[in-house]
Parts: structure tokens; sequence; C-alpha cells
């Protein structure tokens, strides 16, 4: 700690602790100010912007360097706070500061007089959720893990809350709490099974022991079930639909974006870096929930008509297919292939940067049409891209890039997670061998049906005519919006169409937890992503994109050098149907409809039907998650009827709870005397 | 890259460019014939281009920029689709840059782009030709790269001229995988040309169609261009076909001689496909559009069975 008083002797793990502190200190200078919404607006959140710059910066420095340790001589007497800045945690704090580097931009433009907490007090809290869970991938032991986790369960609950005058806000709010507390309790038996009785929480004993195989699989699946419950996977998901669109969109987009990769930050640390032993099903196991999720998430957000709520579930999907390449990771690590575990890792940790990227975007989208229109339904809204041009031509890449496209980001994690699926042929079990093709196809339809659901995404809220009136006064975002928007949209492309670049960041990470890496790119094919070597496959996305732009523009100049470019505008033509009102437009529930018939026995619907003679006749469909009733319901059921069982013990009588006392004496007598 | 590559990557886009209309041209003529109509003539989709492209353009009065735009990237798109695609010969610069996957993900991308569009103007039949095709796109889309796959583990790279060059240089087996695989790829093909059992190229029949709602806004040289990337796509797909199932006769690098002889011997193979294609549209009936997706249902899972069987025969 003596470097914190000499700068230029300053480690990258001092520099992130100094973003920290300006954090909180931001956050401290917005309670101070609580109403004065211009100070927080134009000073606090881009002050705050440029924090996360340079943590970007310290991230991308640290990320090959080595590791360093601190520790603080704060927390308990005993109990200093350990930390330490891995690879692994380089990778995180580079998609924390990237990403929030935009969200604070676009969050310094948001935020407007008299919606719900005062926005000094919504920057305080945001300023300390940031804090936390940059702390959370430095933590080094299980108690300042437990501590930061815990501040960034809270403070993220406060944000949800923002707008605590609608009862569903509290309602979503109070679930979100309930499932990170539980997820919470599997967290800290998982670190009490880690330290194996030595009583001794640091990470660095904990990668020590040698844990028996059935201890070990206690330890990751109490992990899996505790960072699951925060990632939203199967079956802990519900609370993710609700959560999402009750908070405010800037805070949307980092919940979604930053919050469920830390979640998956911390199965990775457990499940690579913590456990020494590694066992073949864990990964089958990781891998099907993975999948399950995913199919599950995509196929709940085609359905869904409110942005945010379709937004929440596709990120489930994305949250499911980082699992599963995960779990093919393991699986591959636990046979010894470091090659294929080390390309399926990369797959995954590709997916999470440009995952964080492309979500947060869309959710600033959301944001910015909320805050243009006061709609969320899909249903009420429409051709926004002829007002609000800057929002829709950057969600365009967003949506381009969520759909799996090339040649943006999302389209390179699938292509490596599905190079790495063919390497499965090697692993020595006929079983899994015949798994595999399976588990790529379920990947590809996921990926196929995430562009069906962008479409509707994008062109129900952006494209087609206003299906409102007063939609035609939308209005435009403003310069901290864009701005905000501009970086995410930057950081889309880049992830893109520099896959080299950013695997070399990844590198580190996967020699870490797996021990080895996939080959670096040689010097004259930069642009050329080669996972194995050039004869297996290649991807070139700068030329693929060069070649999409050149024919485009050839096309485009030979036609009009050739022919002409006369245009005419006229009444739209189809068909010849003269009486055309923006209502005869496909709405959301329309869009959805094929993919509510052909996956029917994965919803719960009731459909209200018109009759004949209805002199206002209605249609209303509603899609529910069956889950919630097949297992929350039944279970929350259950909890009741346990606690009014132990209910009875209580029964408010001086007398009785004598007896109690007296009855657990001879008990404890009994026991003693043997 | 060698002068060859680029000669050859050259005349691949150009050959393309040029047989294209062609082989709709062929196509349609042949099912003329088989339906005992008279048929066109085979230059028939050349003058209807020209004729396109001499009209002006009528936009809609809300049509946005995006609108004006897609018709070039949908153009575009095919363009590089048959770039790729190994139709003369494997000795191709433009290949490292995108393999079978990215090829996938590159119709893919028009396909967006051209439902976006005709989400657009906002006009009924706009949304419902953009929702019909993204349901087919959506089912077909996996299933193409399952039966790449298949060729893939066969030859154990996902490149696309890796995969010619190993399937023409194996000895004359019939492997069980991709028998499984061609049938699949025939019924993909199908929808994903808009062709009869899916939809019917013919036809303005406002409750059926797909590919005609989507394109139903557009005319003059917009439309041109989005026909002649309609048939760009009937082409990549029939030389995709060709490569995984015929390789025989694509020229390699370093051998000048192939490369013209790989001329004739493509207009030949895709002459006998052409008139095969209009064989199955003769023969099948258009199916209601709610079966469509058992259809490709079908043809997906014959694709996994197909990887499967690649599995379990140990062929890979």
């Amino acid at each position: 700690m003596s470097a914190l008083l000499a700068p230029s002797g300053w480690v990258h793990l001092d520099w992130v602790l100094l973003v920290v502190v300006v954090w909180l200190l931001i956050g401290a200078a917005g309670a101070l100010a609580l109403r004065r919404l211009r100070l927080v607006a134009t000073l606090l959140f881009p002050l705050s912007a440029l924090c996360s710059l340079v943590l970007l910066l310290v991230a991308f420095d640290a990320a090959s360097s080595v590791p360093e340790v601190a520790v603080l001589p704060i927390g308990l007497p005993q109990l200093p706070f350990h930390l330490r800045l891995d690879g692994l945690s380089a990778f995180f704090l580079l998609l924390i500061g990237g990403v929030s580097a935009g969200v604070s931009a676009f969050a310094a433009g948001y935020f407007r007089k008299g919606e719900g907490t005062p926005p000094g007090l919504i920057c305080l809290e945001y300023h300390v959720f940031l804090a936390s869970i940059a702390m959370v991938v430095m933590a080094d032991d299980a108690y300042v893990f437990m501590v930061v986790w815990e501040t960034m369960a809270l403070s993220s609950f406060f944000l949800v809350m923002a707008n605590h005058r609608i009862p569903d806000i509290r309602r979503a709010a109070y679930l979100y709490i309930l499932i990170a507390h539980i997820g919470a309790l599997g967290i800290l038996l998982c670190f009490g099974v880690l330290q194996a009785n030595t009583g001794d929480y640091t990470f660095a004993n904990m990668r020590a022991q040698q844990l028996s195989p059935f201890w070990a699989s206690v330890a990751f699946v109490l992990a899996l079930f505790g960072f699951g419950a925060k990632a939203g996977i199967l079956p802990l998901h519900v609370w993710l639909p609700e959560a999402h669109p009750a908070a405010p969109s800037p805070f949307s987009a980092l919940m979604s974006a930053v919050m469920l990769k830390i979640a998956l930050y911390g199965l990775l640390r457990v499940s690579f870096d913590l456990l020494q032993t590694r066992i073949w099903w864990w990964g089958v196991l990781l891998m099907a929930i993975g999948l399950a999720s995913a199919l599950f998430g995509v196929v709940f957000s085609t359905v869904q008509v409110e942005m945010k709520r379709l937004l929440a579930y596709s990120s489930i999907e994305n949250v499911g297919l980082m699992c599963a390449g995960f779990g093919l990771a393991l699986l591959f690590s636990a046979y010894g292939m470091t090659g294929p575990a080390a390309l399926a890792l990369t797959a995954a940790l590709y997916h999470v940067l440009s995952h964080g990227f492309f979500k947060s975007l869309l959710f600033c989208s959301t944001g910015a049409v909320l805050h243009a229109t006061g709609e969320r339904s899909l249903g009420k809204l429409g051709g926004l891209i002829r007002y609000t041009p800057w929002v829709a031509w950057s969600t365009l890449v967003g949506v381009l890039a969520c759909a799996g496209l090339p040649p943006l980001g999302g389209f390179v994690a699938e292509w490596l997670l599905l190079q790495s699926f063919l390497f499965t042929t090697g692993l020595p079990s006929s079983f899994l061998n015949m798994l595999v093709p399976v588990v790529a196809a379920l990947i590809a339809l996921v990926a196929a049906l995430s562009g069906y659901t962008m479409v509707k995404y994008f062109g129900v809220i952006f494209l087609g005519q206003p299906r409102e009136e007063k939609l035609a006064q939308a209005h435009d975002a403003g310069f901290w919006e864009r701005t905000g928007m501009l970086w995410l949209v930057a950081g889309c492309v880049v992830l893109g169409l520099m896959p080299n670049q950013i695997i070399a960041l990844i590198r580190p990470v996967t020699l870490l937890l797996v021990s080895g890496a996939m080959p670096q790119a040689g010097s004259g094919a930069g642009w050329l992503l080669v996972p194995v070597d050039a004869q297996r496959a290649s991807y070139a996305p700068a030329i693929f994109l060069l070649g999409v732009l050149a024919s485009c523009a050839l096309a485009y100049l030979l036609v009009r050098r050739l022919y002409h470019g006369r245009t005419r505008r006229a009444p739209p033509w189809d068909c010849g149907f003269a009486l055309q009102t923006p209502r005869m437009q496909d709405s959301a529930e329309g869009f959805g409809q094929p993919i509510r018939q052909i996956f029917e026995p994965m919803f719960r619907m009731t459909r209200e039907l018109p009759s004949p003679f209805d002199a206002e006749p209605s249609y209303r469909v509603t899609v529910e998650d069956p889950m919630w009733y097949t297992l929350y319901l039944p279970l929350a059921a259950f909890v009741e009827r346990l606690s009014r069982l132990v209910g009875r013990l209580q029964q408010g009588r001086i007398a009785v709870y004598l007896l109690y006392s007296f009855l657990t004496l001879i008990v404890v007598l009994l026991v003693v005397k043997q | 890259m060698s002068l060859l590559g680029l000669f050859s990557q050259l005349m691949a886009i150009v050959a393309a460019l040029l047989l294209a209309p062609l082989l709709s041209g062929w196509v349609n003529q042949w099912r003329a014939r088989l339906q005992n109509k008279s048929a066109p003539g085979l230059l028939q989709p050349y003058r209807v281009l020209r004729k396109l492209f001499h009209k002006e353009s009528v936009l809609a009065e809300q049509a946005s920029t995006l609108f004006r735009l897609v018709p070039y990237v949908s153009f575009g798109c095919m363009v590089l689709a048959c770039a790729i695609v190994p139709t003369l010969s494997t000795d191709l610069p433009l290949s490292p840059a995108a393999d079978a996957m990215a090829l996938v993900g590159l119709f893919a991308l028009a396909r967006v782009f051209v439902s976006l569009a005709a989400m657009d103007v906002g006009t009924a039949f706009g949304g419902l030709g953009a929702r019909r095709d993204m349901l087919v796109g959506f089912l077909a889309e996996p299933a193409l790269l399952m039966v790449l796959f298949c060729a893939s583990m066969i030859s154990k790279s996902t490149s696309l001229t890796t995969i010619v060059e190993t399937l023409a240089h194996r000895e004359l087996a019939i492997y069980p995988s991709l028998l499984v695989a061609g049938v699949a790829f025939t019924m993909v093909s199908l929808a994903e040309n808009a062709r009869v059992p899916v939809d019917n190229p013919e036809t303005h029949l406002e409750l059926t169609m797909i590919h005609e709602a989507l394109i139903l806004e557009y005319s003059g040289r917009h439309l041109a261009l989005l026909e002649w990337a309609a048939s760009l796509k009937l082409f990549a797909y029939s030389c995709i076909g060709l490569a995984l199932f015929f390789p025989w006769g694509v020229a390699e690098a370093d051998a000048p001689l192939a490369l013209i002889m790989a001329l004739p011997v493509l207009v030949i193979k895709l002459a006998i496909g052409g008139v095969l294609l209009a064989l199955v549209e003769t023969l099948s009936a258009k199916m209601r559009i709610f079966r469509v997706p058992e259809f490709l249902a079908t043809a997906f899972l014959l694709a996994v069975i197909g990887l499967l069987v690649n599995i379990l025969l140990g062929v890979g």
C-alpha cells in the first residue's frame, strides 16, 4: 500500500482502486446534491464516464501483465480485504469499464425531473453499484467477496426500486432481492465447502485444497445454484423479466450487460480457478442448463409485447449460450483437451464482451424511445426511424449484433462456439459424441430465432407507420444520450471487425483457466481469424464487410451511371387496397404468432376470442411463464404451509415457552451425558 | 494471392452475375413446358431486368432511407455469397474471408434487411411477408448449417474450398450421411428460394405469398436489384448443392486448363439441376403456410440425423 503514496510506482491495482474511490466520491457528491438535476447530469455522470474510460485503459493494460495482490487494512480486525488482479479480473474490468463508459454518458442525459427517486440518490446508488462490481472481480477472499457481492445486490435493489410508487415495481424488486439472497446462500455454502475445514477463507488457500470428487461436486453445484440465480439461468430466471423492465433504462443496461456477467465471473472463478478437479458431468450439466435457458429465453422473447421484457428474455438466452460455451470448455478440460477447451472458453468470453455492448446499447435505446414517446408497449410504437433517426440507426447496429449477424460481434462469438463444437468428435466417450450434433443444432436454432426476435423488435418500434398519433411529436435523443449510444455502437463494431485483437486480450484468461490458448494470428494475417489452422476454418470480418460494401457501392454507381436516379413518391401500393390505417400493420402479438403456434407446449397461454355477436369485439392473448405456476407457486405454497406448522410452536403463552426451554435442557443434558 | 486466383475470383463473380438470371429463365421455361404451357424465352429474365432498370422508382410516401438502401445491401450480400461459393475454381482469394458458417450468416443478413424493408412502409402485406419470411428463415438457416456441418465433419474443415477439394478427391462411395443431408438440403433450398411447396414465385395471391409480399412496395431499379439478388441466391444455392454433392469438375489452384473446362461443366450441371427443380415444382403442390414449419422441421431433423449418422459410422 505504500505504492499509494508514490504515484510513480503505481500498479494497475492502485489505479482500479482509485477509480473505485472516485466513483464512491461521485456517489457521495450526488447524495449531497439530492435534487440538483443539472449538477448530477452535466457534471457527475460525465465524470463517472471518464472514470470508466480510465478503468478501461487500466484493464486493457493489466490483461497481459502478471497478477497483482494487495491487502487493504479495512474490514474486521482479523479479516483484512485481500485483493488480486489477474487476467480473469482484468477481462471483466474491461467489460465493466467499456460498458459503463457508454451507459454513464447515456445516463447523463437520461434522468428527468420529478421521476420517482431524486437524481442525487440515484447517482449514489448507481456509483455504489459500479464500485461494488469492480471490487467483486478483484476480491481474493470469501469475506470481501460476500461483502461486495451483497453491496452489489442491495444497491441494485434500490436502483430497481427507483420508481417505487408503482406497486408492480415494488413487487419486481422484492422478487429480485429474494432470489438474489437465496443465491447468496448458495455462494456462502460453496465457499464453506471450498475452504475444507481449514478456517482460512482466502482464495489462495482454497486453490491449495485437494477436495474429494464428491465435495468438489457439491461445491460446483452450489456455485452453479448461487451464481446461476444471479445470472438468470433456468429455473432461477423469473426475477429477470420482472426487474429489467422495472429499473430505469441505463440501469437495466448495466444489470443485463454487466451484472449478469459478474455472476458468470463467479462461476468461472470457482469452477475453473478455485476447484482443482474437473469432472466431465459438470460440463454436461452446465451445457444442458445453458441450452435450456437459451432456447427458453429466445422463444419467450419472440412473443413478448413489452420492449424491455423482450430484451430481458433475450438476456436469458445469451447467458444460456455463454453457459453452454463454459460447459463445453469444462468438458474438454476434464478430458485434458486444452486446445478445444481454450477455443470454447474464448468463444464464451467473446460473447460476454459483445453481449455487454449490444445489450446495453439496446437497453439504452429503449430508454431513448421511452423518453421520446412515453410508451413501452410495442403495440403503441412504430415509425420512429423518421422522428428519431439517431436512436434508430444506432439501434440497428445493436439489433444486427444481437441477431448474431456478420460482420458484428455477436456473430464472431457464435462462429467460434460452433467451431469448437466440431472438435467434440475427439472426445473419448461415444455418448458425448452423440450429444454434440444435437447441441450444435440447438445453438444454431437459437441464433436463428434471435434474428426473428430482433427483426420484430426493430421493425415494430422503428419501422412502419406510427401506431399512435402522438408519436409524430417524438424527439430525438439529446447530446449525452447520443454520445453514450455511439460509444456502445463503436464497441459493437470494433468487436465485430477486430476479432484477433480482442482474442489477444482473452488469451491470458484461457491460459490461466484451462492452460491453453488459441493460436496467435500470424503477422501477415492480422485480419484473418483462424481458430486452429487456415485449412480448417477462417473468417475475416473486415474483408467480409469490405466485400459487401464494395458490391453495394459498385451496384449503386453502375445503376446510377448506366440508367438514371429518377424517383417518385406515391401512396403505398399494398396490392391496391386504398383504405390503409396504421392499425392494419402487423402488431407485436401478430409478429410472434407463428412462434406461439410452433412452441405452444412451452407456454401457458390464455386466449379470449370474440364471439360473432359482440358489439365491440376484442381479442386478447396472454402468454405466461409456465415455470411460475409449476415450480414457484407450489414452492411458495409449500414454504407457507411449513411456516404455518412452525408457527404452531408459537403459542404466545409464557408457560409454553418455559416448557420448551425445559425440554431443550433435558435433551441437551441427555446428549452431553452420552 | 496469385494472379490466376484473382482471375478465377473475378470470373466466378462475372459468371454468377450473368448466369444467375439465365438459370431462373431456364427453370421457368422448363416448368412451363412440363405444365403444357407455352414457354417464355430463355432470355426473359434479362428483358425484365432491362425494363425495370429503365423505369423510374416509385417510393411509398413514408418510406425511409433504410427502404432505399436495402436493395443494394441484398444485392451486395448475394454477390459476395456467389463469390465465396466455389463455382468454377477452388482457388478463390476471397474464400478465407468467409467459411460455410459465414455464408449462412450472409444469407441471414440479407434476409433480415429485406424483412426490415418490408416492414418499413407499414402496410398490412409487408409485415405479413416479413413475419413469414423470418419464419421460413429461422428453421431453414439452422438446417442449412447442419447440412454444411455434415460435409465439414467429413472434410474436417468449414472452409468451403477445402470441403470441395476433399469431397472431389475421395473415392466414389456413397456417404449415408451426405445422402440424408442431401434430402435436407433440397428441402431447405426449395424453402429459401421461395419455390413451390413453400411459396410460388409466380403468384401475387395475397394470402399465400411470402417472397412477393416482401418486395411488394418496390419498383423500378430497386425491384430489378432485388429480383437479380433472388436469382443470384438461387444460383448460389444450386452451386452449394453441386459443390457438396457433385463436386467434380471444379478447377483447383495452378490448373489454368481446368478453369477453362470448369465453365461448360458448371453450365451442364446447372442445366440438369434446373430441369430437376422444375420437375419437383411441377410435381408438388403448394402447402398451406401452417404446414411450412413441419416441412422445415423435417429438413432440420434430417440434417441432424445426417450428422448423427456421420458420427455413428465414424466416417469423419
